[in-house]
């Protein structure tokens, strides 16, 4: 059974089709790229499968479950975790705090223990404690735990939202534009890090990219969006050679 | 482990503090007008901490806090007046009676934001005001009178170190972690899974709690609620404790609490340049310190020994 299926999604802003008949179907453990020029609706599309619009029509369905009406925390704790185009830090927390609050929803320990530090405040602050620092080790973070969230250089901000995006422990990944503003060497470790939590966390992943690059070499299959809609689908190869793809990056070609 | 020991620190410091001011009244040390002054600073610590989990920590900008003091000192008053209740049933009661209204308000208000929810909470202290005002049952304009002084030192220092802990450990929590990320971001608070709307009227009813509990304290030193006490000035008063200590630090209210609360005592004998000095001052704090004296950080005994590490390295380059 699919992971995640959207069928016929569309959004509509007053007179705007953003994105009409989107249909996407991913697999447990599928990485899936969304591709598409600028403007062709790929932020408003994964703000539909994260709860953030409201689709005007079309259905989603996550872990076999619709996710349609259900508010965006409501969706990450299914477990579907997301980052940001515009990165979106707790910017002023320290990078400790930041992935701390991921693990918000798992807590057990109710407002009476937390206040009364008694039963299981003291247990399961450590265990999360711990889990957090294992956490910013694999990212390369651990040393810089208690650093504000805003000083840090912009590749290890971008880290530490793909840290806090698995700190929700998710099932499927939303990563938006990871390799934005990052140069060749660092989209290199980028992807080799994509690659890498991909079989360590067991998850599914489904990117938005531009960096051409990045999505053909890690990509299993690849969507391309075009004025809204999905305008072709399938592997790396087949994305490459695709006329209809190469109208919408390149223009028509003239007679 | 370190941390019980530090606990046991705080608990051992607290009721030195306790004994030492205790015996410095009982010995007529500090007269009736330090006194009474003692008991303002109190009851401003838990009305500024609570305010601050709200404003500060929270990110949610409310000045409507004196009309859910007011409730507390109301409703207080009515549990020991009217039906002879004793204190500590009364100061729950008013603690409870704020909280609901607290909660019942934030529903709906805390969908707005920055400037809309301000003057929201604004007209909502106001509303509260004028509808004490016109119960009769109550004294309406003339003011509830004859309450018994059931506050004492003891009552309004233990419970203000009971809110200072109760806030301090909510906000070391998963959930105030969860009021912390609605204020630095509330997309992705959301996107991590924080419900922020219950987080944000969680915060606004404990705050309003307090302030009920603060109330309470209020009247029933004062011998009287009377509703020119709650008006929006006395929020604004609440709010220049809070801003000047720093959003986000509990040290920075208490601290700005017993500064503000001090210096308006120590100009009383000069009523005519008291507001002058007193606005000076705030003037020039928010010129050299706009984000408060603390900032968003605490006094921890961590701070101390950089303090004089500091120091001492200071000392050995000087000479």
């Amino acid at each position: 059974m699919a992971l995640l299926k959207a069928t016929k999604l569309s959004k509509v802003f007053g007179g705007l089709k953003a994105v009409s008949n989107f249909d996407v179907t991913i697999e447990k453990g599928e990485l899936i790229g969304l591709i598409g020029p600028n403007g062709a609706g790929k932020t408003t599309a994964f703000n539909l499968l994260t709860g953030v619009y409201e689709p005007t029509t079309g259905e989603i369905e996550f872990d076999g479950k619709s996710m349609l009406g259900l508010k965006p925390y409501q969706i990450t704790q299914h477990g579907l975790a997301r980052t940001f185009q515009n990165i979106r830090l707790f910017s002023e927390l320290s990078v400790l705090d930041n992935v701390k609050i991921a693990y918000h929803f798992h807590v057990k320990y109710g407002i009476l223990e937390s206040v009364l530090r008694i039963g299981r405040y003291h247990k399961e602050e450590a265990e999360i404690e711990k889990k957090a620092i294992a956490l910013l080790e694999i990212f390369k973070l651990a040393d810089k735990k208690d650093e504000i969230a805003k000083n840090l250089p912009y590749g290890e901000q971008r880290r530490l939202e793909i840290a806090r995006a698995l700190a929700a422990q998710p099932k499927l990944l939303l990563l938006d534009e990871p390799a934005a503003g990052m140069n060749p060497q660092e989209t290199q470790e980028l992807m080799k890090m994509i690659k890498w939590i991909k079989q360590e966390f067991d998850l599914t992943i489904l990117l938005i990219e531009h960096d051409m690059s990045l999505v053909m070499n890690v990509c299993e299959r690849i969507y391309v969006l075009e004025y809204g809609s999905i305008i072709a689908q399938g592997i790396p190869e087949e994305i490459k050679n695709n006329p209809r793809v190469i109208e919408a990056y390149l223009g028509e070609e003239v007679d | 482990m370190g941390n019980n020991k530090q606990v046991w620190q705080s608990l051992l410091a607290c009721i030195a503090v306790y004994a030492l001011m205790q015996a410095l009244i009982t010995f007529d040390v500090i007269g009736p007008f330090w006194q009474l002054n003692i008991v303002l600073v109190c009851i401003n610590i838990i009305l500024a901490v609570s305010l601050n989990l709200i404003n500060g920590f929270t990110g949610q900008f409310s000045i409507g806090h004196a009309g859910f003091m007011a409730v507390g000192a109301y409703v207080g008053a009515v549990l020991t007046v009217k039906f002879q209740l004793p204190f500590i049933v009364a100061i729950l009661g008013g603690a409870a009676a704020a909280g609901f209204l607290g909660f019942m308000i934030g529903l709906p208000t805390l969908r707005l934001d920055g400037d809309y929810l301000a003057i929201a909470t604004l007209g909502l202290g106001e509303i509260i005001r004028i509808t004490i005002l016109n119960i009769p049952y109550v004294g309406g304009a003339s003011g509830f009178m004859g309450i018994p002084r059931y506050t004492s030192f003891t009552w309004v220092f233990f419970l203000t170190v009971f809110t200072v802990l109760f806030i301090r450990n909510f906000i070391n929590s998963t959930h105030g972690r969860a009021c912390i990320s609605v204020r630095e971001n509330q997309i992705a608070a959301e996107a991590m899974g924080v419900d922020t709307t219950k987080y944000k009227v969680m915060a606004f009813t404990i705050g309003a709690a307090f302030a009920g509990v603060a109330g309470t304290l209020f009247a029933h030193y004062f011998y009287i609620a009377h509703p020119a006490s709650f008006t929006f000035m006395k929020s604004f008063d609440i709010l220049t404790i809070v801003v000047l200590g720093g959003l986000g630090s509990i040290s920075g209210s208490i601290t700005a609490a017993i500064l503000l609360t001090f210096i308006s005592a120590a100009l009383a004998g000069y009523p005519e340049w008291r507001m002058i000095i007193y606005s000076l001052m705030l003037i020039v704090l928010m010129l050299y310190r706009p984000q408060g004296l603390f900032g968003n950080r605490e006094i921890s005994l961590k701070m101390f020994g950089r303090l004089m590490g500091g120091n001492k390295r200071g000392t050995t380059e000087g000479n």
